[in-house]
């Protein structure tokens, strides 16, 4: 165990806790001695079945199925699927997240649409024997070879499926895809921009200006006043006689709309996502959690048209920011639990860079609902002082199987601060069982947080 | 996807003259084609068919989590298609003595689809022709019943990795003709075994004595052999009785029983259903040798492209190159199975076994070491020995019979186990076991298996559809059957029940299967609700 790890959890001793929290602390650092749990693809050597001609036999290309090479749109897919869901069968499109390896290291993670086909198979990852063959010298017993039991950075995780090497887009443009997607055919709302402002670089060109003779597009509700205008001027028309047919039509009189450069606003959002990433962490709440932040990111993407400066943060007993979406996405499974100094950072960042003065601020927050501080009261006050900025907090409870379906220390803790009541249109809570968690559940999900 | 040229076809026809000069034995005309990276991205989902049937799904990137064989139990990305004329794909720009060395490989390939008898059932079709015209079929439905089609699609598939493949085969190499009588087959496979329960070696007695009075007697031996067994087995005769007012058609083929009993199905309107059940059962049913031939296939070419290539007198001067591709298509992993070089290990073993003599009975009887390890007869009959294995095994009977000790040992094999260090945070890989029992074991383990599930006709009747799955160390995976049993509830026509059993707890310990703990349940799908009960 970590040596700050068994510091604090001396200090908690000290304390009189209750019977579940001690439950909970065991339980955490009982699975963080636990070997983590290792995905088959992740296991580094080839099964019998890998490897085909077009593999060993040189010069052909690994044939990759990706939606570019697809004969339908995402469209056609999708309006198919709810097809389905009319006729009263399971939907099958599944937003797919691949983790792809790049040149620099640098993970990308590229989105795509999946499919599964539900067939009677064979579980293995339950019953695996994780033996393979080997060949070469060595006597029964020797160690031939080591893997580190948690992927490391620069190494790919299970979270994604295969992989892929063709597709060149990047995060942001994919994730801007998503959201659209998300937010059309998921009926996902819309955001209500909040306090744009002119920008300095972005032009756009609208039809807003008028122009008398020439342009466009006719205005004819002008264009019939100043006829009207013209022909009283003249005398050819009386208030009680109106003759349209008699009306002289000058070139003037038309008005037309004119195309024009106008300064652009921009709306701007700084999104905080925090997610725990301790022990009790493994597993399925971290899937739920990173799918969904994912899903959230690519949303405000779209929402905001790419205006979004994201930040993110994790903590297990002690709360850290991290550099980008992938270290995020990947981090693994640390030590205890302690919620209040990950909500404590957000607040500190946001003073210190005076985020608050400009932008929207959204803080998205995914846990199992674990937390050795029984009252919770450094983290309801650390949610108290983010509700004076931010537009919205949205936290995730994502419940580990064990508890079954009792209330987590952490609902407990803000059902009983009140803010829940106090402040609905900013914070919103979503509580779901992290084992039976689809897609549309984690989608209804965001729409309860962003709602 | 364009035809090779004239050049290239011509050392293609000069290798198949080798290639039949050195034994091998295939159909002359070949089809060869060049395809592009784009072809490939196309052909690939269907299993390198061009003229499969179009499938939404094939549109769309499949998940990958569970396993790609699994998904695909079609072996996809084969660059030799089994059919009339065979078609393989080619890179547009290899050197000739590369498309020599592949040409070997593909040339074996088709000798192997040809002959092997797991494959018969495709010999006398064109499958190309076939899938075209089912193609066209589907198609034509399309434009009549619409979205509905690729639901009929949909469902049948997600039944057609579990066709019956080996019923299949088995009634082909055993013709009904030979069948014996009801009322004889019943009391030696069904009475004896299971009422009396007999020891193999009484029932063989028994069935000794059966063929003497056959050839003493002819067609009067059964009413005098069965006189014999009404005075010890008074209650045979009840018992056949009884068996016999039962339904027996043994339906191990989930797809065909549907197609052939279902009640929806057999409603006017929804013929045509049965038709794509049809073309789904014969599609899955073409590609179900591939997969588990996969070992002895790969074997088998790697074996064939080394012989043929490095006797060829127009490839001098490339021997390197070759050498180095070679060696990696064939050398054995450190860590890993690798398909091609356990086939052509265990090929070579047996050539070897045959030509020293060593299949012999009075080899194989005699442990003595000294013996054995220096018995050659010099037989020369090692090709023949492995063209009886092309012409006879499949992966499993390959590694059963011929991974042995010795095979191991010369090999320096070995099983990798794994264990988890909790101090360090790492997964050490070791030498678990050099014991021929375990490496067969591990290989047999990781061979491709699909479930065994089958009816039950008693339970099932025109309102319920009643499966059993048989477990055999493995659950199924849970996330899939609702949506199994959906379907199948559509094409029945009412309710569907699986009888499955499922792991409830599994203790950490050294030896996981000691420690499970096993429920068996049943799912019930009605009304496109899916519920599961214990019993």
């Amino acid at each position: 165990m970590k040596p700050d790890l068994q510091k604090i959890l001396d200090k908690i001793n000290f304390k009189s806790i209750s019977p579940t929290l001690d439950n909970i602390i065991k339980r955490e650092i009982e699975l963080i001695k636990k070997k983590p749990q290792i995905t088959n693809s992740q296991i580094p050597y080839p099964n019998l079945y890998d490897k085909t001609d077009f593999d060993v036999l040189p010069n052909y290309y690994r044939p990759y199925r990706s939606i570019f090479a697809s004969l339908k749109t995402l469209d056609e897919l999708l309006a198919q699927d709810i097809q389905r869901e009319k006729d009263g069968f399971p939907r099958r499109i599944k937003i797919g997240r691949l983790i792809k390896p790049s040149k620099n290291n640098q993970k990308q993670v590229v989105i795509i649409p999946t499919t599964t086909e539900p067939k009677f198979y064979h579980d293995d990852s339950i019953t695996d024997e994780q033996e393979t063959g080997g060949s070469g010298e060595g006597n029964e017993g020797d160690i031939i070879g080591e893997q580190p039991a948690q992927p490391q950075q620069g190494e790919g995780s299970g979270q994604g499926a295969g992989k892929g090497d063709e597709t060149e887009h990047d995060i942001v443009q994919e994730a801007f895809d998503l959201g659209k997607i998300l937010t059309e055919k998921f009926q996902l709302p819309n955001l209500k921009p909040k306090g744009k402002k002119p920008s300095f670089t972005k032009y756009i060109y609208d039809l807003t200006d008028r122009n008398r003779g020439f342009g466009q597009i006719l205005e004819k509700k002008e264009t019939l006043k100043r006829i009207i205008r013209t022909n009283a001027l003249l005398g050819r028309i009386t208030t009680d006689d109106i003759d349209t047919t008699q009306l002289l039509i000058s070139p003037d009189d038309k008005v037309y709309r004119i195309l024009s450069k106008e300064k652009d606003f921009e709306t701007q959002a700084v999104v905080f996502f925090i997610r725990d990433y301790s022990g009790s962490m493994q597993g399925n709440p971290t899937q739920v959690v990173t799918s969904q932040h994912l899903l959230i990111y690519s949303w405000l993407m779209y929402q905001y048209q790419n205006n979004v400066i994201s930040r993110f943060i994790v903590h297990d007993t002690n709360a850290k920011e991290v550099p980008d979406f992938y270290v995020y996405y990947q981090s693994q499974v640390a030590g205890g639990t302690k919620v209040s100094p990950a909500f404590e950072l957000v607040n500190q960042i946001v003073d210190k860079e005076k985020l608050a003065v400009e932008n929207n601020i959204y803080v998205f927050y995914g846990t199992d609902g674990d937390d050795w501080e029984e009252d919770g009261k450094e983290m309801t006050n650390a949610i108290r002082k983010m509700l004076t900025y931010s537009n919205r907090v949205g936290i995730t409870v994502a419940r580990n199987a064990w508890g079954a379906n009792s209330i987590t220390i952490v609902e407990k803790n803000l059902n009983e601060s009140g803010l829940l009541k106090e402040k609905p249109e900013l914070i919103k809570m979503d509580v779901m069982q992290s084992d039976n968690a689809p897609e549309s559940r984690i989608i209804e999900g965001i729409r309860i947080l962003v709602s | 996807m364009y035809l090779i040229d004239q050049h290239t076809k011509k050392i293609m026809e000069e290798c198949k003259e080798r290639a039949r000069d050195a034994g091998l034995k295939f159909e002359n005309e070949t089809l060869e084609y060049i395809v592009t990276n784009r072809d490939l991205l196309e052909l690939s989902p269907k299993a390198m068919i061009p003229t499969l049937y179009d499938y939404w799904v094939y549109d769309v990137e499949v998940l990958k989590e569970y396993g790609k064989y699994k998904l695909y139990p079609t072996n996809p990305y084969e660059t030799v298609i089994n059919s009339r004329p065979a078609i393989s794909f080619y890179n547009d720009n290899n050197p000739d003595w590369l498309n020599i060395m592949i040409f070997y490989h593909v040339l074996a390939h088709i000798d192997f689809f040809q002959n092997n008898i797991l494959f018969q059932h495709t010999w006398n079709d064109d499958f190309v022709g076939q899938a075209l015209a089912d193609k066209r079929l589907i198609q034509k439905m399309r434009s009549e019943y619409g979205r509905w089609v690729d639901y009929v699609i949909e469902f049948a598939r997600s039944i057609d990795n579990i066709v019956g493949y080996y019923n299949l085969i088995a009634d082909n190499i055993f013709p009904n003709e030979i069948h014996p009588e009801d009322k004889i087959s019943y009391y030696f496979d069904e009475f004896l075994q299971k009422e009396i329960k007999l020891s193999q070696h009484e029932i063989y007695k028994q069935i000794l004595h059966y063929n003497d009075l056959l050839e003493i007697h002819g067609k009067s031996a059964e009413p005098i052999f069965f006189t014999e067994v009404r005075i010890k087995y008074p209650e045979f005769e009840a018992k056949f009785e009884k068996y016999k007012s039962k339904k027996h058609t043994k339906y191990d083929d989930l797809l065909q029983f549907i197609r052939d009993n279902s009640p929806y199905l057999k409603k006017e309107a929804n013929q045509w259903m049965c038709s794509i059940l049809t073309i789904i059962r014969n599609t899955a049913l073409y590609f179900a040798p591939q997969i588990r031939t996969k070992i002895i296939n790969e074997g088998w070419a790697s074996y064939w492209h080394d012989r043929l290539f490095l006797n060829d007198d127009r490839i001098k001067g490339n021997e390197i190159p070759y050498a180095k591709i070679n060696a990696g298509v064939t050398s054995i992993n450190r860590i890993g199975l690798n398909p091609y070089a356990i086939g052509l290990r265990l090929i070579e073993y047996v050539e070897d076994l045959a030509e020293k003599g060593k299949l012999d009975y009075k080899f194989q009887i005699n442990e003595n070491y000294e013996f054995r390890k220096n018995y050659n007869k010099k037989t020369g009959k090692g090709k023949e020995a492995i063209f009886n294995l092309r012409t006879n095994f499949s992966d499993f009977t390959l590694i059963n019979v011929y991974c042995t000790q010795e095979f191991i040992d010369k090999n320096d094999l070995f099983v990798v186990g794994r264990k988890f260090i909790p101090e360090r945070q790492v997964y050490q890989y070791y030498v678990k076991s050099r014991k021929a029992e375990d490496y067969k074991k591990m290989l047999l383990d990781s061979l491709y298996h699909p479930c065994y599930i089958t009816i039950d006709q008693e339970k099932t009747n025109e309102e319920c559809l009643y499966l059993i799955h048989h477990y055999e160390g493995k659950q199924l995976i849970k996330e899939f059957i609702p949506d199994v049993l959906i379907g199948l509830e559509f094409l029945w026509g009412g309710k569907v029940q699986l009888e499955t059993t499922e792991i409830v707890k599994i203790e950490n310990g050294e030896n996981e299967s000691d420690k499970i703990e096993l429920q068996k349940v049943i799912y019930n799908s009605q009304n496109r609700i899916v519920n599961k009960i214990k019993i």
